[in-house]
């Protein structure tokens, strides 16, 4: 499929999907780090502690540099919709302008203010003023990714359209923003993004600690971050089981391809695990008796739809069920490092910051995070396939049929390439050469502020 | 006035937007580049700087509102432009990229000048241009071909021999550093600067003379390119000799060196009347002759949504544009760089 001919469809897919993968890395990050700063910024002011104010000015140096990535992928993405999905384009023209206009009104509000707020520092006298100005950037960045988000939740579960013979007739602007997929996939989208940053600030903290470096500054930062992302990572649950029902209700074939679950039936098992045969037999999975109806009605004895009772033609691949058993493991392992810090936390603070193992499992929580949040993505998106818009078009129909798709796919690969080795490099060289320890000691606070 | 055309307008103002402060910044980079070519470096780096850091991010969204804005009231555009303009739409995209996040790499990351990435700077800031005033081309007709199937497809090699579309680039180009000259002269003066403002404001005046030679060049290459539009041009004629008054008084103040706020403002103005007359006489044509604004424009409920939107977003947006200008534009200390970080 891959080598044979020149196919528009198939290339503006594989674009589409890297440009997104890529963007997804930096939007994260970008949705979830103001906050962050704003928590550590806050806790500075109040508690008179400038270890927690420094923390904050330096997490902001280093997202400006994820800023600026997240900026320029994001401008490409939103070109690209056009470019390689005009037909697309043309209907969401007609449905969805209202919530993609907003995402570009919070992404205007966020830039204006993050500006202000990397320059303003020392400007005023009260540094109450200066933490107000991040309140626009932190509200901006989680606005565009609730708008954003909203215009996916359009694509999985159409609303405010009338539909006549498969085109659509009427539209109320606003209603399309209201999709039944909407609350669940907004709130899940928001909160993993915090969940994820407080996971990659831990791990940086964490990273210095196990090289020896035991300032109460990484302490006071790995305590903030991973407590921060125990509470997500527990609301970030609750709203997976949402999801689930949801998926139950409005999108059967995502949940049924999921979960291999071909015959309609009640007590449904949830398969964990295991290989599909030719036949679709399913060889070594563990099955879980009643959870698939638990988790996608609520009830042990719901009846869950099987593929088999839903036409062929509309079934999503089957090999979503490995990328949503992969995301489960890692959520799994989020969970374990999570409550161990805990747990050691509670019952022997100084370990908390000295133990190895617990150090490692943190640093290896924020790669495992983002790969969560990257299959979690990659699944929901493979799972609504064939349609780009659920029920009305077919994902074929809204490519576009230019010529030479295959050579921008070959230079937006070498592009990114190129943005991902460089801003890491350029993160780790700036934090490299300057210390939090060298910076405390410029700024003579070495002992920290009051606790 | 009919849904469509305040849509157009809004749209249009943004572009005009997008034309000023992309023109600032994409100037500033190819000087910054052709100051160190000319051991002038340390003259007028600084103000650049200065100027570029709090608000590149924000030229970057003139230009994403623009083309969200037009697909949201001209759904058909999507599909006419996002089909052709691929191959330009990708390369400015990549431009783009490379050109916002190596600007943030340097400014924030590591401080090394290195000459290589100064002159993909430069360079870029004259490309991109370049690239996105082909859809200004493309607009004129004549580019791409529709079947009876509606299957568009791009006349690459028509567009690259076309004398047309090289006065149009040629316009982009000289214009961008004539803006951008003019408003680091206004810059330079505020900060005080003595030896920037020499250094630019020659800049100001050597690409003023370019840059009606090349307005004059378009206006005689759209007569022969599309008669249509010239025609409908030539009823807003007094909106272009308004344009070259400006242009006179601008270049006055800055030679005489003046009231040199006053003298952007009438740059702005030059380019403001240029810019509209040129955009009206284009109407009704979105993409001439196959697409008006009036061919499948959206349904009306979302035209009100989408311009009461537009109004409430203004509401909040400008204030904040006002703060952002008033701490780092009008801020004479934070000019003058007497204001740490």
């Amino acid at each position: 499929m891959l080598l044979s001919g020149y196919d528009p469809v198939m290339y503006s897919r594989m674009l589409t999907g890297i440009t997104l993968g890529f963007h997804i890395i930096f939007a994260t990050i970008g949705v979830g780090v103001p906050l962050m700063i704003a928590l550590a910024e806050w806790i500075g002011i109040r508690r008179n502690d400038e270890h927690y104010l420094l923390m904050a000015r330096r997490w902001a140096r280093g997202f400006v540099i994820t800023v600026a990535v997240g900026v320029v992928t994001g401008t490409a993405i939103g070109l690209q919709l056009s470019l390689l999905w005009p037909s697309f384009m043309k209907v969401a023209g007609q449905s969805i302008a209202i919530p993609l206009f907003l995402e570009t009104f919070a992404f205007f509000f966020e830039a204006i203010f993050l500006g202000i707020y990397l320059y303003t520092w020392d400007r005023f006298k009260s540094k109450m003023t200066h933490f107000w100005l991040l309140i626009p950037v932190v509200i901006g960045s989680s606005a565009s990714a609730f708008f954003i988000t909203t215009v996916n939740a359009f694509q999985n579960a159409p609303a405010g359209i009338t539909l006549k013979d498969g085109k659509i007739t009427e539209i109320s602007p606003f209603g399309a923003m209201l999709s039944p997929a909407m609350p669940t996939k907004v709130s899940h989208v928001l909160i993993t993004a915090y969940l994820t940053c407080a996971f990659v600030l831990a791990a940086i903290s964490a990273w210095s600690l196990l090289r020896g470096r035991n300032h109460v500054y990484y302490k006071k930062a790995l305590k903030l971050t991973m407590v921060a992302a125990s509470v997500f990572l527990l609301s970030s649950a609750i709203i997976g089981d949402l999801s689930g029902k949801y998926l139950a209700n409005y999108q059967p074939e995502k949940l049924a391809a999921m979960e291999w679950h071909f015959e309609t039936s009640t007590q449904a098992p949830l398969v964990l695990g295991g290989i599909l045969t030719e036949d679709n037999q399913i060889k070594y999975g563990i099955k879980i008796p009643y959870a698939l109806s638990i988790l996608a009605h609520g009830l042990p004895n719901a009846e869950v739809t099987g593929l088999n009772d839903l036409p062929a033609d509309e079934a999503p691949p089957l090999f979503i069920h490995y990328l949503f058993d992969i995301k489960m493991g890692f959520v799994a392992l989020m969970v374990l490092i999570a409550a161990a810090f805990l747990f050691i936390l509670w019952r022997k603070r100084s370990l908390a910051y000295s133990n190895k193992w617990l150090l490692r499992g943190i640093i290896l929580a924020a790669p495992l995070a983002m790969l969560t949040i990257e299959h979690g993505w990659i699944f929901s998106e493979v799972g609504r396939q064939p349609w780009i818009l659920h029920g009305i078009m077919r994902t074929s129909e809204g490519a576009t049929v230019s010529d030479h798709v295959d050579i921008m796919l070959v230079l937006f690969v070498l592009l990114y390439i190129v943005l991902g080795i460089t801003s890491v490099r350029v993160l780790m060289k700036m934090f490299k050469n300057n210390k939090a320890e060298d910076e405390m000691a410029a700024r003579g606070i070495e002992g920290g502020g009051k606790q | 006035m009919s849904y469509e055309v305040i849509g157009i307008t809004v749209l249009w103002i943004f572009l005009f937007g997008y034309l000023i402060v992309a023109s600032i910044d994409f100037g500033a980079g190819f000087f910054s580049y052709y100051s160190t070519l000319t051991g002038k470096r340390h003259l007028i780096n600084n103000i650049i700087e200065r100027y570029l850091s709090p608000v590149w991010e924000v030229t970057n969204v003139f230009l994403v509102f623009f083309f969200v804005g037009i697909v949201g009231f001209f759904p058909d555009t999507a599909y006419y432009y996002g089909t052709a303009l691929l191959i330009p739409g990708s390369i400015a995209i990549i431009l783009l990229a490379i050109r916002g996040s190596y600007y943030a790499f340097s400014t924030y990351g590591f401080k090394k000048d290195s000459r290589f990435y100064l002159f993909l700077y430069g360079a870029s800031g004259l490309l991109i241009p370049a690239a996105l005033s082909t859809v200004m081309t493309i607009s004129e007709g004549g580019y791409i071909d529709v079947d009876d199937k509606g299957k568009v497809t791009f006349l690459f090699s028509k567009l690259f021999t076309s004398t047309y579309s090289w006065t149009v680039v040629l316009l982009a180009i000289v214009s961008v550093l004539y803006i951008s000259a003019m408003f680091l002269t206004y810059y330079a003066n505020r900060a005080n600067d003595r030896g920037a403002f020499e250094v630019v404001r020659k800049y100001a005046i050597a690409w003023s003379g370019p840059t009606i030679l090349s307005s004059l060049l378009v206006f005689f290459a759209i007569r022969g390119h599309n008669p249509v539009h010239f025609e409908r041009m030539t009823s807003y004629a007094w909106m272009f000799v308004v344009s070259f008054a400006c242009f006179l008084v601008a270049i006055f103040l800055v030679w005489t060196r003046k009231r040199l706020g006053l003298a952007f403002i009438f740059v702005m103005l030059q380019f403001g009347f240029a810019f509209f007359g040129y955009g009206a006489g284009h109407l009704p044509y979105v993409l001439y002759p196959y697409l008006t604004i009036h061919d499948n424009f959206t349904s009306e409920p979302m035209a009100i949504a989408l311009i009461s939107v537009f109004i409430l977003g203004l509401l909040l947006l400008i204030p904040s544009l006002y703060l952002l200008m008033r701490l780092f534009l009008f801020d004479t200390k934070y000019v003058q760089g007497k204001r740490g970080k």
